[in-house]
């Protein structure tokens, strides 16, 4: 409905400009403590994310591996509530106008806050759009076309199990970006394999003119590199938050190493999408 | 709240809706990639609810390999002891594998191999359920694996020994609190990575829809046998029912058949586990909890303020579940079925009264129930016709209630 440019189509069409894939880049929201993921947030554009995506803790991370429910248990230990998560973004609001962030989770933190509450209140910190990746488009009326007359965009993902059939469905109230899951799985496990992925992702783009990004199991520049062929911009999540869990001392914490493991990390990766 | 008695409010039976809700409650809120399966799964019960030969060969397998109909029976010793109303037991833990379990089991494995899927996953708590699905998996021959929690296998040993023999393969989850709703997250997060041959068969009547549905449309031969058998006994419907609930399954299938009968009481009984006044010590997601999503649903939850979920506490393993299946949520919204909690004090004390005065031995999850009749039964009249569904035996719990009461043995 928008004329208005959203950061989200703003970032993309700068990414096109320059001709590279973009780098999408989750951490969790308060994962190890709220300070270090503050600091780690903060860090990200410069060292080469294009687009975050802020994990919504949650308990119950059934669409996730190992690494993000334990990223989502760290940060819930550490007392990040919802409240919290949209703080952070205000403040990093305060001195990044420009990098797109989607919260990602799932729908009952939202629905408890309550939903249209929620809504109100990620628009008015900075939010750019959502990922809930348990409420499917047979629920927009929920929380999806709430969230697009607040301007929030609500992304949705593709699968591989996602056929001709089902296509449409995704696609119809889909904004900002589609996001393919590159393989029937859940997320830091299985490795996606590139040329099906690439027909995939082909395939949807000639369905929609919506950018679309990989992820799921992406690790290495190598992956990244070849995932963004024909791709809009690759997703690394749990390789970030294994990051911080490699980078934690023996009680637990943070060390003075975490915030850079990441940071590195995400520099090294992003090496792949640029000249 | 359009929904399910829509033009039809004289019946509680109609629901869900095309979408799947019972009023607000249930729904689809999975994940992209289990979607297409929902929907083919919903097709594929919709065509073999319409095929004679589908009821057929359930019935078959109800009755000869199943043990159905299970008795109708009049348990005299308690009824004198409590002195009020006439209690009947509804004996499914007679069924084979000993719980009402093996009745949605034998119609979903049906289901599996119409839909041609070649492999079988299951969650179970108590492990009656994935003796279950481990039973008709080596029934019909396929490969199946059940997730357990790591705190359960415990608590449940018997019944990890049997699955083992029955040729399942037993995952022990070690995540979260290690009990039900993580072997539920285990469960989906393979089904997730393994859609193309592997059929869920989940035990209650939770889930996104259509498992709700389905689970209890194959559970409500419980209530039509009662119907069926109190009618030949006495002459008449009962005036109450009473069964456990955990997601609920056993409780649904008494009660379903009778929703409409509306001089009938009905009563759920929740693990009320060490009260429901403590935090996080009890498993009463209807009378301690508050509407959320979690597992595929919208329904009763035990979380806090934030949407987190809690983990619960029953004595019960096959109770402490922090959800309901969504039709309970509902009933219970629309006031037609009263649920109550019940502690682990109690359902201990009707276990044992059970075992002493009856001859039978219950499972820890329809002690609840019976410690509900013990409170309810000396209140009513002595025509009274209560029917309390005795969905499970206790053999698989008798190492767990020695230790609690304290026996050398």
């Amino acid at each position: 409905m928008t004329i208005q440019q959203t950061r989200i189509d703003r970032r993309f069409q700068a990414l096109k400009n320059e001709g590279r894939g973009g780098l999408v880049t989750f951490v969790t929201a308060g994962d190890p403590d709220p300070e270090t993921a503050a600091q780690i947030l903060a860090g990200l554009p410069a060292a080469g994310a294009d687009i975050i995506e802020l994990g919504m803790p949650f308990s119950d991370p059934m669409a996730d591996g190992p690494a993000i429910q334990a990223s989502s248990l760290r940060a819930l230990k550490a007392g990040q509530t919802m409240r919290r998560t949209l703080e952070m973004v205000r403040a990093f609001r305060q001195s990044d106008p420009d990098t797109p962030i989607v919260l990602m989770g799932y729908y009952n933190p939202i629905f408890v806050y309550p939903a249209e509450a929620f809504l109100d209140d990620a628009a008015a910190v900075g939010v750019d759009g959502l990922i809930v990746v348990d409420v499917p488009p047979e629920a927009d009326n929920e929380l999806c076309l709430p969230a697009m007359k607040r301007g929030l965009s609500f992304i949705r993902l593709a699968t591989p199990t996602t056929d001709a059939k089902r296509l449409p469905a995704v696609l119809q109230n889909t904004s900002g970006f589609v996001y393919y899951v590159s393989i029937a799985g859940i997320t830091g496990t299985a490795a996606p394999v590139v040329n099906d992925v690439q027909s995939q992702v082909a395939r949807i783009k000639s369905s929609t003119p919506l950018p679309v990004v990989v992820g799921f199991g992406v690790k290495s520049p190598d992956q990244v590199r070849a995932l963004s062929e024909g791709a809009d911009g690759v997703v690394v999540g749990s390789a970030l938050v294994r990051a911080i869990e490699d980078s934690l001392g023996a009680n637990g914490q943070a060390t003075d190493k975490t915030a850079s493991a990441v940071l590195d990390l995400v520099k090294h990766l992003s090496t792949a999408l640029r000249p | 709240m359009e929904n399910v008695s829509q033009g039809q409010r004289n019946s509680y039976r109609t629901g869900p809706n095309e979408h799947g809700f019972f009023g607000q409650f249930g729904g689809r809120f999975v994940a992209e990639t289990l979607m297409p399966l929902i929907l083919d799964l919903e097709q594929a019960y919709e065509d073999a609810k319409a095929d004679p030969e589908f009821h057929a060969a359930l019935k078959h397998l109800m009755t000869q390999y199943g043990g159905r109909p299970s008795p109708l029976y009049f348990a005299e010793r308690l009824t004198e002891h409590l002195g009020g109303a006439k209690i009947y037991f509804k004996r499914d833990e007679l069924n084979h594998t000993g719980s009402h379990k093996i009745n949605n089991c034998l119609g979903q494995i049906l289901l599996a191999r119409r839909m041609g899927k070649t492999r079988i996953i299951a969650e179970t708590g108590a492990g009656q359920h994935g003796v279950a699905v481990a039973t008709v998996c080596a029934r019909f021959g396929l490969p199946c694996e059940i997730y357990m929690g790591k705190t359960d296998v415990e608590r449940q040993k018997p019944n990890m020994v049997r699955m083992h023999l029955l040729g399942a393969k037993v995952n022990a989850v070690t995540s979260g609190a290690m009990t039900l709703k993580d072997a539920m997250n285990e469960a989906l997060r393979d089904w997730v990575a393994n859609v193309h041959d592997t059929y869920y068969l989940i035990g209650t009547a939770a889930g996104p829809h259509p498992y709700p549905e389905i689970v209890r449309d194959f559970q409500s031969v419980i209530g039509e046998e009662t119907r069926q058998q109190m009618m030949d006994v006495e002459g008449r419907l009962p005036d109450s029912l009473v069964a456990c609930i955990g997601g609920g399954s056993n409780a649904i299938g008494l009660f379903h058949p009778f929703l409409d009968d509306k001089d009938i009481k009905i009563y759920g009984v929740e693990a009320g586990g060490h009260g429901i006044d403590q935090h996080n010590g009890h498993a009463a997601s209807m009378s301690g909890g508050a509407p959320g999503v979690l597992h595929g649903n919208r329904t009763y939850l035990l979380q806090d303020a934030e949407g987190q979920i809690m983990e619960g506490h029953s004595i019960s393993a096959g109770l402490d579940y922090p959800g309901v299946g969504p039709e309970h949520s509902w009933l219970r919204d629309s006031g037609r079925v009263e649920y109550v909690p019940i502690t682990d004090t109690e359902a201990l004390d009707a276990f044992q009264l059970c075992s002493k005065l009856e001859g039978i031995i219950p499972a820890l999850e329809p002690s609840h129930a019976l410690a509900w009749v013990c409170k309810l039964a000396p209140k009513l009249a002595k025509d009274h016709l209560l029917v309390m569904n005795l969905c499970g035996r206790g053999d698989k719990d008798v190492f767990a209630v020695a230790d609690h009461l304290g026996m050398d043995i």
